[in-house]
């Protein structure tokens, strides 16, 4: 944004900031509406059902359909809610979803804001989505949200300090917090991403792939428990909690909700592309110096794009394969098995960053 | 311009959601509004260059700190009515302690001088060239490494302590165990018994 205001005046580089966004915002939410549909038609495939398939060609545009429908149902709220912290929760949980976006980086220099800080802006914003839940929970003053408010609330400040401890092993590898630079030390062919890590084995002769491959795996697992995705969706258990926190909203409050937790399933998938598989770059090296700005930046933007829709796809399998959790072993999972490896693995990649890494 | 417009808004939230942490009927709510405070002051540090610390300042406090505290107001059986019962009671002797209170601060607000020398005798200058995640991170683990290593311990021993305290063994209790469950095989737990006809298995 800084580069407007230099460009176009204060006001002026406010307003392109504010168009850029506006443009991030509405591509993301196209783009969701055909995940959702995609995520629908995986899980109709593994059950063997033909999934939504009636509005627009092979369904298409279902999404748009129920979008109309949510829109235009009755908003109830509960007699005894806090009305507006009620209808304040599914907001946060939107806003903050969409907030998160503004760092990531989608192309070279295809980023709302480039930070220093971004992935512990990152971290520090997915940590807060669990407040639209838990206000949402308790403001339905209803038993079965306050049960489900309770459980994410726990969940979710679990998982997180695994994912900290996953995301500082990748910091260590780059040497720096900015998305960017992140993505750019894992440029070079497929075996340099920090899933392999292959340059540690070129270059040092440290096998760094047995540490980092368990991390991207653990990353992923607790994306799926910080975005209360099956089979870590205690908070909305429909046998136990009929729908958990969500239980009492309806029309468009729902929307919100629901649009919040997919965009932060996305999010989830663009961090895992980001950290462990290379961001925007091409699983092999390519010049790309003499095309065109707009073709080259669209050549990367197509190989993150790809790896999302990929990640969003196993969070799809994931969904429709592996049978719920019960609470105490996903908390188990979480304290006793992940946080411990983690542990480790940031322990090895600083002996191996002091004493292995040249330069 | 953008700037200062930035420092306005967020200073004046953190005041004025500051204000509704005391005013603030509902305890869930004044919760609300301390996690409102806590996330302008990060706006703040952010407009200061102190990114990292703004980060942390969400990453620590709002987002597990602040979640615990929800999580145990809101599970807490507040009597409102009686919690304003005693309010008039004590009401007088609140306002002499806020007043005195008020008056110290004052006191030293107006006596407050900064010594000249103050901005050159600071123990930590952040050093050119260098990014302020990186100045703090030579600050901590250069040169103070063993402050803060103690500081660590301490809170191991506080956490040990609590742990301590609160865990019991109680003995009758049904526990599972991960690792033998899986490890059980079909020979440990299926027994094919041929029943003959009017004898059962005798038991």
């Amino acid at each position: 944004m800084s580069d407007f205001v230099a460009q176009f005046g204060v006001w002026g580089g406010f307003g392109m900031a504010v168009l850029q966004i506006l443009g991030f915002v509405i591509v993301l939410l196209i783009s969701l509406a055909f995940l959702l549909l995609m995520d629908r038609k995986v899980w109709a495939a593994v059950q063997m059902r033909k999934g939504p398939n009636v509005v627009g060609a092979f369904g298409l545009l279902q999404s748009f359909a129920d979008f109309f429908k949510f829109v235009f149902k009755e908003i109830v709220v509960p007699a005894g809610a806090d009305r507006s912290m009620y209808l304040l929760a599914p907001l946060i949980t939107l806003i903050l979803a969409f907030v998160t976006w503004a760092v990531v980086p989608v192309a070279p220099g295809w980023v709302i804001s480039d930070i220093n800080v971004g992935i512990l802006y990152l971290f520090a914003m997915s940590s807060l989505g669990v407040y639209g839940i838990i206000i949402g929970g308790w403001a339905s003053n209803s038993k079965y949200p306050f049960l489900g408010a309770l459980r994410s609330a726990a969940q979710m400040v679990s998982y997180e300090v695994s994912i900290g401890f996953i995301i500082v092993t990748v910091l260590l590898f780059a040497g720096s917090m900015s998305l960017t630079h992140i993505i750019e030390a894992q440029a070079g062919g497929f075996w340099n991403w920090n899933f392999l890590a292959g340059r540690a084995l070129i270059e040092d002769g440290w096998p760094m792939f047995i540490v980092m491959l368990p991390m991207a795996i653990i990353f992923f697992i607790s994306a799926l428990a910080e975005t209360n995705r099956p089979p870590f969706d205690l908070p909305e258990a429909e046998s136990e909690l009929v729908a958990g926190y969500q239980v009492e909203y309806s029309s468009t409050p729902y929307l919100l909700f629901m649009v919040g937790e997919y965009l932060n399933i996305v999010l989830m998938c663009a961090m895992t592309t980001i950290l462990f598989f290379g961001g925007w770059n091409p699983p092999f090296e390519l010049d790309t110096s003499s095309w065109p700005y707009l073709v080259s930046s669209l050549w990367y933007f197509f190989w993150f794009a790809i790896k999302v829709v990929f990640f969003f796809f196993m969070f799809a399998m994931v969904k429709a394969l592996v049978p719920r959790y019960r609470y105490d072993q996903l908390m188990r999972l979480g304290w006793k098995i992940f946080l411990p490896a983690s542990l480790v693995a940031v322990a090895v990649v600083g002996a191996y960053i002091v004493y292995g890494a040249q330069g | 311009m953008l700037a200062s417009l930035a420092f306005w808004a967020f200073s004046g939230v953190a005041i004025v959601s500051a204000l509704m942490v005391v005013i603030a009927r509902n305890p869930v709510r004044s919760v609300l509004f301390l996690i409102l405070a806590f996330f302008s002051a990060a706006g703040l540090f952010v407009l200061l260059g102190a990114e990292f610390l703004a980060m942390l300042l969400i990453v620590v406090y709002v987002g597990a700190v602040a979640v615990l505290f929800l999580f145990v107001v809101m599970m807490l059986d507040v009597d409102f009515t009686e919690l304003k019962q005693g309010f008039l009671e004590y009401a007088p002797l609140g306002a002499i302690v806020a007043l005195i209170l008020a008056i110290e601060l004052a006191m030293i607000g107006l006596t407050w001088r900064a010594s000249e020398q103050a901005e050159a005798l600071r123990a930590a200058v952040m050093p050119d060239g260098v990014s302020n995640v990186e100045a703090l991170g030579m600050i901590l683990y250069d040169d103070y490494i063993y402050f803060f290593q103690a500081s660590g311990l301490v809170l191991l021993v506080a956490m040990i302590g609590a742990i301590v305290l609160t865990l019991r063994h109680k003995p009758h209790v049904k526990r599972q165990s991960v690792s033998a469950q899986v490890g059980r095989r079909r020979e440990d737990a299926v027994e094919l018994v041929d029943v003959k006809p009017g004898q059962g298995i005798g038991e």
